[in-house]
This record gives structure tokens, C-alpha cells and sequence, in this order.
């Protein structure tokens, strides 16, 4: 098929997909629906895709709330803080321990990662306010929980609703206690996707931690000419760890690791690092920019999904420092080039020519596109759940040919562009997974790599290849149908 | 580095030794106590396995850590899954409903469909009204459902938005094009400050229930049983009841059955799977009895059924155990008036014959248990029939009165006096049982993962959620089969768990039998 035939077939899928909708949903939806061209000079955003909108109401729409971007993405994984979800039971237990936030420490002593700690409001906490109960909460996880080296309270909707003044209760707390207490004000309503509370979560960090009482953690860190932090990296998997050896093996030092497998520590002292490595642009360019402002420290963003984007990547942050890690940033590179030569060789022959379709939060639409093209693989969709406008523009640098373009697309669009474009394999989150599955399609999840994992880095992209090759190579999608039906009956 | 030939995930990946040093090295940018102080850590770890620390953690009045529990629109979703192309509509905002899908996703490896219309702060502002009238629209359109069932979030209870009066409204503004008058869009207030997951079922269900049989009730009383299951997790479960009550010959209608949906086919994918028809479940209100399987969820819908519909019975069974199976299959024999088959006598003499056979290995084993309230009195009524003794039996979400009924079950174990009921209390408290009071075995979801893992307590996987076991839910827990089920499990987990004690060559292997 070529690029032309393919690029009408987009188009065509989109506007029959417009069909299904009353009139005003059909002129919302048709502003994030697009696709994008690499050559096409005039597109403003990949595919002219609008974002950061309003999602329509009564569709399944597959995105999460400020909460889930605060609780769930930013603070959660911060290992040694308590984190309160603070408001009815629902929202904590349905976020516990959902991503595969990898973290080293004992937990329930001095860490908590894949625990569900609650303020569990009942309805006289919503007709008398809940501010009382909350100073007792810290009160109790100080008691019992004496190792913690900090609380967050994550803010579920009732309590902006009810005017509950966390903000006053934490800082009576912290003042009395000298402990580092946060109030993150991200109520679900706010906003319209979990990428607000990423940005809440990141002035909070602001706000509380680098302003905070960085001392009582302990002895502060020497600073050395190669200091650098890793952030918006949520250890899925063990991610920022196969990320951070190949950081250390060309002579940089990772003081701080955000926000997976972190410490409140790591988190305060990164402003005084020599370059901040942004890896998740949309939940912590916040933070980045802020310390750029404040502190002086340049940030860069970086791929590692892919060797093409990871050795694009090494020699982009070895460019920041002196011939010495630019050097060793070679080495590193011709030290793992022969495996990733023959992981290629390895899977390049089975993956060749198969088509995807991704649909993700944060960076991966975008950054795995080199993943997939470095084993044969193309992808001929992407969107994201959440992203910005400035994410799209990234997008069309990294699309290789005309590409459906779907931003916050619900589960009735997705089905019918797979359905339409036939793709070998669907890429995206649990909610869907099991919808594409029941077709027949290979599936990889890619929020939380399923079981597997990590995926970034060169040790990680062995495992994404073999990973992929497992789902599309599995013998058990060619069972769907059954021996006795005859050619053509589903 | 990895080799090519044998490619390791994080599993083993991180344990090879260049990763081993990258980690250790991390260690001293943490400042956590554990980088400062290890002692410190492991002097604190020992503390939250003593007495002390247990009384500490049961004064705790305003923290909950570790709940066994979720919300009410969950349940609310459970509901609308169990009717024939019927869509659950949340109003509320979409992160709810992206919890509540993967919640449910992650336990039954099964799609599940349920929208919500998306309010964010203007809504909470001015009400949720909008939202409603083109979120019911764009669903009916989109997706056409035969029914909607809309339940609400805390944010729409907080700021009060009435149900009744924007689905009206919905529906005026439609002028009938996707949402017809004769469109049957069930609602229910699910606020999740009060009450837990099988709050939102009752009220959910008995919304539906209400608002389907409006007008309905004909002089005929038909020769038919309801059956509701309540919060039932396990498909299974479903199918077993299904066919103790054919195998009795009565005619039934299952009153929002969801074994079909989160138990869908390969080859394709359909949204909307099996389900209750919308014609019986609006006629139900003629059936001559209803049982419901789990009085606790759902009180509210069987006070309506005896109060409202005046069937000429109503009434609760929990079909778990080999009791709660024989009243069950005896109340179906007294309600349709048919003699019970010999096919059931036999299932159950098998049952018996297999209990008979295994229990030595469950008998005085001491347990710990916790689920949703009619869970647990179903397999604790099992475990006292196999004499083993449920030492700890902790209900989160336990109702008014459910204390009471289990505390009489446990009182009539000779070992009484030893077991204890805990209502209201979470799994964090359960860990300060397990460390102070020790048991052979726990029975729970996969929250217990972590208390296996801090106390090394065996842990036997039943109840919901249950993320990290596949195909559990598939099987039964209900009826005879479902007890042979819980026997087959809880036997074999014994005798792992007994031959990883005897298993040491030449020290512990002199009981590592082969026949048992």
C-alpha cells in the first residue's frame, strides 16, 4: 500500500467515525481528530489535532482526573513519603499499587509506595468538614508509621467542593512538627484530564519541597561538576534504573531520581544539579522550567525507548558536559552496540513491516515510534489521553509517514480506526486491552508493560523487542476460529 | 548487559551485578532512614509485630491503611453490567470511571464498558446539568444501548444535582430522537461517603428495580422465582446457581446477571454481553418469590420487594458451604413445591464424600479471613464445617447486624473462644492480628499479598479484587461445586505449604510423603 492510499484511508476512517455523533459532539470530536504528515509544512500541531480540552460528555473516554495525575503519576511513587488520599475510600483504592512504580525499601516501615493510606470520609466528614480529622491523620501516621520522612495530602473532590482549608491544617502541622507535610489541592473535577495535576503536583514541589526544610534529611549531598537528575521517569518497570546505569557508565552522577523510586531527599537537593534530564516532558516540564528560571539548571528532554533515539539522547546530554563524557559517551555506546545489533538481528526479521497503533498518556505516542522503526515496525496512529498542544508539535517530528492522529479518543473511535486500518498490534492501556484481545489482536500494554519491563535504555529494548515479538508471534491468536468453520464465517 | 540468547526482564535483570552497584550507590543520595540507619529500620520493623503496637494501631480513629473496601458507584457499574445492553453512566467526573473500568479490567481480565459525562469545575459550579443532557445524548448515539443506568460520583452528591430532574430534562431537550419518552434510564444516588461498593449495589439495583416493574404488577402471579446475586464476583458462581435452580425445575429470571459480560468469547468483540432482558426484568414484579443471595448487599432492594411488590415471598440465602447449598436447594424445593432430584442428592453426597476425604488437613487450622460481608459469612459457615477455626474474621464494609449473625456462626465452634470478629477494621490492623495472634493460612484478595509476605502467612487467593491470579473468578464459589472448588483449594494450599516446610534434604524430609 502506498503512503497516498493509506493517508485517504486515514482520512476516510476519520470522517465515517464522525457519523455515529448528534451534531455538536461531531464538530468537538472533529477538531482532535486528524492525520498527520510529516512533509506537510502548514500543520500547526501533528495533524492539526486540537488538545487539552474538554472531554465530551457520555463517551468513554479513556483519561483519568487531576488526582490520578498527582496521586497516581507525580507524588505516589515518592518512596518515604506517606501519601494521604484524602476524601472517600474510592479514589485510593482503586490507584493502589496500579502502576508498577518499582521502588528498593521495606515497606510499611520507611516506605509506602504500594500502600493505600485514607482519610476515608464518611458523610458527617463532608457536612462538618474534614479538616479535624485530617490533623489527626498525621498525627496517627507519625505514630505508627515513625520512619516516614514526609506526608502529601492528595485532595479527592469533595474537599474543594466543601471548602476544606487543607492547605491551613498541613502547615499548622508542619510548623508544630518541623515534618515536610504537602497539600496538593488536585480534586478531580479540576481541569479536564490528569495532566492539571501533574502541574498542580509540580508547583507543590515547588512550593513545599525546594522552599521546605531540606536539613533535617540528613547531610546534604557534595555537588560535583556532573551532577545530573533524572526526571519525569515513574521507574515503570524498573525503567529509570536501566536509564540511570547508562547515565552513570558515561561518567555523570544521578543525585536524584524523580518521581520513581525517589526520596523527598533526592527531590530537595536537585536544584543542585548541572542539568536536569526531562523524560516525561508533559507531567514535569513544570518543575524543569521552574528550576531553569530559579536555579539556573538547563533541562533537556530525552528518548530512551529505541537504540536510535537512546544513542540520539547520550550523545545530546554528553553535549551539555566536556570531552571527557563525550568520550565515554561512545564508549558506552560501542560497548552496548553489538547486543543491540544482535537483538535487532534477532527480532528485526519477525517484527518487519507489521503495523501499530498506539495510544497513551504522557510520552510514549510519541517516543516508542523509534522503538517500533528500529525492529521494522511502523506505527500508522497515535494520541495521547492528555496531552498539550506542544506535545503534538513534538509528534510530527517523530512520525515517519502519514499517521491517524487522535487526541483523548474514546473507546468507540479507537475500535473503529483498528477495525478500519487493521493494525498488527494495538499499544495502550489496561482498559482497552482486553477489547482488542477479544478480536484477536496482539496487545501490549504500554503504561505499565504488563508484567515485564523496563523498556528504557539498551537493556530495556531487548526486553521491548522480545516483548514484542511475544505478542505478535504468540501461536494463540491464530485459535479464534474454530477448526469445522469454513472459510469466510466469523 | 543483556545476552541476546537469554534476554531478562526486571525480574532478573536487576539483580545482575552492574545493577546490583548502580543500586547500592543510589543509597547515598536517599537520606531515608533506610540509607542512614539500618538498624533503625529493622528496630521499627520488629516494633510493628509486637503487642504494643498492635494496641497503638487500634486506637487509630482517623487514618485507614490498607482498606478492604471501595465505593459505591462501583457496585452501581456492577448493576448496569448485569442487564442486556445496558450502558452504566456515571455522572460525575471521568477519572471515577477510569478507576472503576480498570478496577474491574484488572480482576476479570474482560472489558468493561460504563461512561461518564465528564464534569470539571464549571459543572461543579453551576451543576452537572449540561453535562447530563448531552453526555445521555452522545451515549445513546454512540453506543446504542437499550437502557442507561446513571448513578453519581461524591462531586454530584457534594453539590447536590438531582437525577431525577436533569434526566428529564435530558430527555425533553432530545425531543425523543436518541432518547425516546419510553427510554428507561435507572438512577441512583451513590454518594461514596457513605456505605462501600455493595451500598452502590443495593441502591443501584434497587433504583432499577423500582423504576422498571413502575406500573407493572398484573393480578397474575407467575409460578417464577427472582434471584438477585448481589456483588458477585465470581462468574462461576453465577452458572452454578443457574443450574442448581434448573436442575430443581422452577423457572427464574436472574435479576442483573453479568457472568456473560465479564466472561466474553474470542473472535470478537461486542460491548455488550448477555445480561438480563429488560421485558423480564420489568415483569419481575409478577414472579411469585424472590431470594436474594447476599442479604448485606442488598437490604434497601428486598425492603421494596416485600414492602412494594407484595410477592407472596422474599427472602435472603447465601448458597456457600454445605449448609448454606442444602437450605438454598431445600428453600427452591418448598417455593416451586418440587421434590428435589436425585442428581442433587448425589452432587451433594459427593461433596461430602470429598470432605470426608480431606479433612484432616483443614481440621483445627487456624485462619484468617476478609471480604465483603456475605462473602465471609458464606466461607466462614464453610471452614466450621470442615472444623478448622477462623481465628480472625475481618469485614471493612461490615453492615449494621452482620457483627451479631457472625459472631453467633463463630459461637458455634467448640473453638470458640478463640475467634474474633473484627467490623470496621482494615487490613493494616489485620497485620498487627496476624503478627500478635498467628494463623496457619489466610483467605483473602490480593491486598493480602503484602501481609503474606511481611507476616509469611500462606495466603489462599478468594474474594475481590484479585489482580496478580488469573481465572479464579471463572470458577464457583456457590453450591456444592463451589464448595468442593473452596475444599480443592484450601486442601492443596495446605499441603503445599506442607511440603515447603518438609522439603529440607536429609533434615525436614522424612515427611515429604508422597501419598496423602
Amino acid at each position: 500500500m502506498g503512503p497516498e492510499s493509506l493517508e485517504a484511508k486515514q482520512k476516510a476512517a476519520i470522517e465515517e467515525v464522525l457519523k455515529a455523533y448528534p451534531e455538536k459532539a461531531a464538530k468537538n470530536r472533529a477538531k482532535h481528530l486528524g492525520v498527520g504528515s510529516p512533509e506537510d509544512e502548514s500543520q500547526k500541531t501533528c495533524g492539526n489535532v486540537r488538545s487539552n480540552k474538554k472531554t465530551v460528555p457520555g463517551v468513554m473516554s479513556q483519561r483519568g482526573c487531576a488526582y490520578a495525575g498527582s496521586k497516581g503519576v507525580v507524588w505516589g511513587p515518592v518512596k518515604d513519603m506517606v501519601h494521604i488520599s484524602h476524601g472517600p475510600i474510592g479514589c485510593g483504592q482503586y490507584s493502589r499499587a496500579g502502576r508498577r512504580n518499582y521502588y528498593i525499601g521495606t515497606t510499611g516501615v520507611d516506605t509506602f509506595v504500594t500502600m493505600n493510606f485514607s482519610s476515608d470520609f464518611q458523610e458527617k466528614d463532608i457536612v462538618f468538614g474534614g479538616d479535624k480529622k485530617l490533623a489527626v491523620c498525621f498525627e496517627e501516621i507519625d505514630a505508627l508509621f515513625p520512619l516516614n520522612n514526609g506526608i502529601t495530602v492528595q485532595s479527592e473532590c469533595p474537599i474543594g467542593l466543601i471548602g476544606d482549608d487543607i492547605n491551613a491544617t498541613s502547615k499548622v502541622y508542619a510548623k508544630a512538627t518541623g515534618n515536610t507535610i504537602v497539600p496538593v489541592n488536585c480534586e478531580g473535577f479540576r481541569g479536564v484530564s490528569q495532566s492539571l495535576g501533574h502541574h498542580i503536583a509540580n508547583d507543590t514541589v515547588r512550593d513545599y519541597v525546594f522552599d521546605g526544610n531540606v536539613e533535617t534529611l540528613g547531610d546534604a549531598i557534595e555537588p560535583t561538576e556532573y551532577d545530573v537528575a533524572i526526571i519525569g521517569d515513574y521507574n515503570i518497570g524498573g525503567d529509570a534504573w536501566s536509564s540511570r546505569i547508562l547515565l552513570e557508565e558515561m561518567g555523570l552522577r544521578v543525585t536524584a531520581q524523580w518521581s520513581g523510586d525517589a526520596t523527598l531527599k533526592e527531590m530537595a537537593q536537585t536544584p543542585k544539579v548541572k542539568l536536569n534530564l526531562l523524560h516525561c516532558y508533559r507531567s514535569m516540564n513544570y518543575i524543569s522550567r521552574h528550576m531553569e528560571k530559579e536555579f539556573g539548571i538547563p533541562w533537556v528532554e530525552y528518548n530512551f525507548f529505541g537504540p536510535t533515539q537512546t544513542y540520539k539522547s547520550l550523545r545530546k546530554i554528553a553535549a551539555f558536559f566536556d570531552e571527557k563524557i563525550q568520550a565515554k559517551c561512545e564508549e558506552v555506546i560501542a560497548k552496548y552496540e553489538p547486543m543491540i545489533n544482535a537483538v535487532v538481528d534477532k527480532y528485526r526479521p519477525r517484527l518487519e513491516g507489521k503495523q501499530v497503533m498506539l495510544f497513551v498518556g504522557g510520552l510514549r505516542p510519541r517516543h516508542v515510534i523509534g522503538a517500533y522503526e528500529d525492529l521494522g515496525m511502523e506505527v500508522i496512529g497515535t494520541g495521547y489521553e492528555f496531552a498539550h498542544d506542544d506535545d503534538y508539535k513534538r509528534t510530527k517530528d517523530e512520525i515517519m509517514r502519514s499517521t491517524v492522529i487522535y487526541d483523548d479518543v474514546n473507546e468507540y473511535e479507537l475500535e473503529a480506526f483498528v477495525k478500519k486500518l487493521e493494525p498488527d498490534l494495538v499499544a495502550s492501556g489496561i482498559k482497552e486491552k482486553y477489547v482488542f484481545q477479544k478480536m484477536g489482536l496482539p496487545y501490549r500494554q504500554m503504561h505499565s508493560w504488563d508484567y515485564s519491563g523496563p523498556y528504557h535504555g539498551f537493556d530495556g529494548f531487548a526486553i521491548f523487542a522480545s516483548d514484542m515479538d511475544l505478542a505478535i508471534n504468540s501461536p494463540v491468536w491464530g485459535y479464534s476460529k474454530a477448526p469445522w468453520e469454513t472459510e469466510g464465517e466469523a | 548487559m543483556q545476552n541476546v540468547d537469554k534476554i531478562d526482564n526486571g525480574k532478573n535483570l536487576f539483580q545482575h551485578p552492574e545493577y546490583r552497584d548502580v543500586l547500592a550507590n543510589k543509597k547515598q543520595f536517599e537520606g531515608a532512614w533506610g540509607a542512614i540507619d539500618k538498624e533503625k529500620v529493622a528496630e521499627v520493623a520488629e516494633w510493628t509485630t509486637t503487642w504494643d503496637y498492635r494496641e497503638k494501631n487500634l486506637q487509630r480513629e482517623a487514618i485507614t491503611v490498607n482498606p478492604a473496601k471501595a465505593c459505591q458507584p462501583l457496585g452501581a457499574v456492577m448493576v448496569a453490567l448485569g442487564f442486556e445492553n445496558c450502558m452504566p453512566y456515571v455522572h460525575g467526573s471521568h477519572g471515577c470511571v477510569a478507576y472503576f473500568r480498570s478496577y474491574f479490567t484488572r480482576h476479570f481480565k474482560e472489558p468493561t464498558p460504563c461512561v461518564s459525562d465528564s464534569m470539571t469545575e464549571d459543572a461543579a459550579v453551576f451543576g452537572g446539568l449540561v453535562n447530563m443532557k448531552d453526555g445521555l445524548k452522545n451515549c445513546a448515539a454512540v453506543y446504542k444501548p437499550d437502557m442507561i443506568m446513571v448513578s453519581t460520583t461524591c462531586m454530584a452528591e457534594v453539590i447536590g444535582d438531582d437525577l431525577y430532574a436533569f434526566i428529564t430534562a435530558a430527555k425533553e431537550e432530545d425531543g425523543g430522537v436518541d432518547l425516546p419518552e419510553s427510554f428507561p434510564i435507572p438512577y441512583a444516588h451513590t454518594p461514596s461517603f457513605v456505605g462501600s461498593h455493595i451500598t452502590g449495589y443495593d441502591n443501584m439495583m434497587h433504583g432499577t428495580m423500582q423504576q422498571l416493574t413502575e406500573g407493572k404488577k398484573t393480578e397474575e402471579v407467575k409460578d417464577r422465582i427472582n434471584i438477585i446475586p448481589g456483588f458477585e464476583t465470581y462468574i462461576g458462581s453465577i452458572r452454578a446457581v443457574k443450574t442448581i435452580v434448573e436442575k430443581m425445575g422452577a423457572d427464574y429470571i436472574m435479576l442483573g446477571d453479568h457472568s456473560d459480560q465479564w466472561d466474553m468469547p474470542a473472535g470478537e468483540y461486542n460491548m455488550f454481553a448477555g445480561g438480563t432482558k429488560l421485558e423480564d426484568a420489568a415483569d419481575c414484579i409478577n414472579s411469585k418469590a424472590t431470594i436474594s443471595l447476599q442479604k448485606y448487599a442488598t437490604p434497601k432492594t428486598m425492603k421494596m420487594v416485600q414492602k412494594r411488590w407484595k410477592s407472596k415471598e422474599s427472602t435472603t440465602c447465601n448458597p456457600v458451604g454445605l449448609k448454606g447449598t442444602d437450605e438454598f436447594i431445600m428453600k427452591l424445593s418448598e417455593l416451586t413445591g418440587n421434590e428435589i432430584p436425585a442428581e442433587l442428592k448425589i452432587e451433594r453426597q459427593r461433596l461430602v464424600d470429598a470432605m470426608q476425604d480431606s479433612y484432616p488437613y483443614m481440621h483445627g487450622k487456624k485462619f484468617a479471613i476478609w471480604g465483603d460481608p456475605d462473602f465471609l459469612i458464606g466461607v466462614v459457615s464453610f471452614l466450621l464445617e470442615m472444623g478448622a477455626e477462623p481465628t480472625h474474621v475481618l469485614c471493612h464494609n461490615a453492615p449494621r447486624g452482620w457483627e451479631d449473625e457472625m459472631r453467633a456462626l463463630l459461637d458455634t465452634s467448640p473453638a470458640k473462644d478463640d475467634l474474633n470478629v473484627w467490623a470496621g477494621k482494615d487490613l493494616w490492623h489485620m497485620r498487627s492480628f496476624l503478627f500478635t495472634e498467628p494463623v496457619d493460612f489466610m483467605i483473602g484478595n490480593s491486598y493480602g499479598k503484602e501481609l503474606m509476605r511481611d507476616t509469611g502467612t500462606p495466603l489462599i487467593y478468594m474474594g475481590f479484587p484479585i489482580f496478580d491470579r488469573h481465572h479464579l473468578h471463572r470458577y464457583s464459589l456457590s453450591g456444592y461445586e463451589g464448595a468442593l472448588n473452596m475444599l480443592t483449594q484450601i486442601t492443596n494450599k495446605v499441603l503445599d505449604q506442607l511440603d515447603e516446610e518438609t522439603k529440607g534434604i536429609a533434615t525436614t524430609d522424612y515427611f515429604f510423603d508422597l501419598i496423602r
